[in-house]
């Protein structure tokens, strides 16, 4: 059994972001990037059914600049087998990267396809339902528990009435919550043999996929800032003004 | 042409949030259509039927829509979608597992969560979890938006009456099976909707000090939140987590209590309407939130709080 796992490189999440002031996006020069966070329970997740021997191969994949290949480097470093780098430069929509990701799908042919839910720059959360359309495969979105069983998995999947479980056959995708694991960090040992592991570098244009934007970013804006509150001393009064002042309670 | 909205329900009644995201489709465009997905949901359906911004009501049941399941649904939005301008639907686990699959196979580019239509093709959504914002114009001819609920006012839900249409069922989706809903009951206000919620963070310190959180929740009537640092370390079951990758609350008051404020906190709850935060770190982050802040230990805090509390004549609920 074969897993794809797609991992996508975004701004690091201890980072306050800053908004550029001519409105064209945000900083990202010099600013520390990483691996999407559920990207990486995506990839820990794939790593611990091979470990437990039911998967045989992880390949990681991004979709992205030259420098998005770090993020590959780390996957292989937890515990992937081999990496795929498509390599475009530009602003990508989740469409696009669903459409890249159909053609590694027909070329590769996992039995499952994990990434995180939702990345935490754009805010999406289309790529994994969109790519499960394309394919027609079931897709559990939103997973906190995966059981491997024969050729189809039950997944536990987190909704906002509280938890659902599914069924779904290979093939599939899932795509990962925070909740589902606890990923591991990479060893020096394994960071230098993940540097020894293969990594594919195919060009976007050699997939045929138009990969240009349908959306036009008009501007990026700080949201409103709250308007400066007040310390209060002590319980009495806090309690007194959200009576008296603020009238809420 | 016409905007189709997507009606969240549970077979018996429409979800709450169906209502805010019914105001979001009649900010696009004045005639919005509502199609309800279903089984044995002819009662949602008439509910569907009085919101008096829907014109008309399409209602399709079979036996494999009563789970819900994306995979069945979204070949019922597509085979409809020739008819309409925009598909719409609210930004909750429902519309975000199902609108992308019904993006996806009509080409179009999704814009997710939006708060704020700016005209028919223009809307504001925030991005980096509310950390900023950005203005997006979609140049699809089909425009599939989800719309973030707690940004938009319900709508009126008496004194219309739409015609309602029976469509026929679409092909089952045979290899998804749905198994079980697990389905946290509660006597307390939804999380999402609550006029007042009261949040525990790590500084509650354990679950057993959480029920001084629900003491005061009770006697406010509010419903409870945490933080993802609570819940991670166990003291409460993640539907209470408040934050990006928990519920987006806007509430009249937001109370949060040994809360720091991380980054994915804040965005779940800076657009509360009153903020009050109670933490011994006056350098904590949620204190530049805070309308209210008091600097104090939340064990000496929360008791003197129920007593302030027990002295007030009336309190809203």
């Amino acid at each position: 059994m074969k897993i794809l796992v797609a991992v996508k490189r975004v701004i690091d999440y201890n980072v306050q972001i800053r908004v550029k002031e001519d409105g064209t996006g945000v900083v990202t020069d010099n600013v520390k990037m990483s691996t999407n966070p559920p990207d990486d329970n995506a990839i820990e997740e794939a790593v611990k059914i091979k470990e437990a021997g039911k998967a045989t191969e992880v390949v990681a994949i991004t979709v992205g600049e030259e420098k998005a290949q770090e993020t590959v480097r780390k996957a292989l470093a937890v515990g992937a087998d081999r990496g795929i780098h498509v390599k475009v430069d530009g602003i990508l929509e989740p469409l696009a990267v669903s459409k890249i990701l159909q053609k590694i799908v027909d070329k590769e042919k996992p039995d499952l396809v994990f990434m995180g839910k939702q990345a935490i720059d754009d805010d999406c959360n289309q790529t994994g339902q969109m790519l499960s359309a394309l394919l027609n495969w079931p897709q559990a979105t939103f997973a906190s528990k995966i059981e491997v069983k024969d050729n189809k998995l039950e997944v536990t999947r987190e909704i906002d009435e509280g938890l659902e479980t599914i069924e779904i056959n290979f093939p599939a995708i899932v795509t990962c919550d925070l909740r589902l694991n606890e990923p591991r960090y990479a060893s020096l040992p394994n960071i230098m043999k993940a540097k020894k592991k293969p990594i594919e570098e195919i060009p976007a244009s050699d997939l045929g996929v138009d990969v240009s934007p349908r959306l036009e970013q008009l501007k990026v804006e700080e949201p409103p800032k709250r308007k400066a509150g007040i310390k209060v001393a002590n319980v009495a009064e806090l309690v007194q003004k959200l009576k008296n002042e603020a009238k809420v309670i | 042409m016409a905007v189709l909205l997507i009606a969240e329900h549970n077979n018996k009644e429409l979800r709450q949030f169906t209502l805010n995201a019914a105001t979001a489709a009649s900010q696009i465009d004045s005639d919005v259509h509502a199609v309800i997905i279903g089984q044995n949901a002819a009662e949602a359906a008439k509910q569907l039927s009085e919101l008096p911004v829907v014109k008309k009501v399409l209602s399709v049941e079979a036996a494999h829509y009563e789970n819900f399941t994306a995979e069945n649904f979204a070949p019922v939005i597509v085979k409809l979608a020739e008819n309409y301008s925009h598909i719409v639907c609210s930004a909750n686990t429902f519309g975000k597992n199902l609108m992308p699959r019904i993006a996806a196979h009509l080409d179009t580019s999704q814009v997710s969560d939006i708060i704020k239509v700016m005209s028919p093709d223009t809307f504001l959504r925030p991005i980096y979890a509310g950390n900023a914002f950005a203005t997006i114009k979609s140049n699809d001819i089909k425009k599939c938006v989800t719309i973030r609920p707690t940004s938009f006012d319900p709508c009126e839900s008496t004194g219309g009456s739409a015609p309602i249409e029976k469509l026929d069922a679409s092909e089952e989706f045979s290899n998804t099976k749905f198994i079980k809903r697990e389905e946290i009951k509660s006597d307390r206000p939804e999380l999402g909707t609550a006029r007042i919620v009261v949040s525990g963070g790590r500084g509650m310190q354990s679950g057993d000090n959480f029920k001084l959180i629900t003491e005061i929740a009770d006697k406010l009537g509010a419903a409870i939140g945490a933080s993802r640092a609570a819940v991670d370390a166990g003291y409460i079951s993640n539907d209470h987590q408040v934050g990006q990758t928990g519920k987006v609350v806007v509430p009249d008051l937001y109370i949060a209590i040994g809360i720091s404020g991380a980054i994915q906190h804040l965005a779940g709850m800076k657009e509360s309407k009153v903020i009050v935060a109670i933490n011994k770190d006056g350098e904590a982050p949620i204190f530049s939130v805070a309308d209210y802040g008091l600097e104090a230990d939340l064990f000496e805090a929360i008791p003197q709080f129920m007593e302030e509390l027990n002295k007030l004549n009336t309190i809203q609920k």
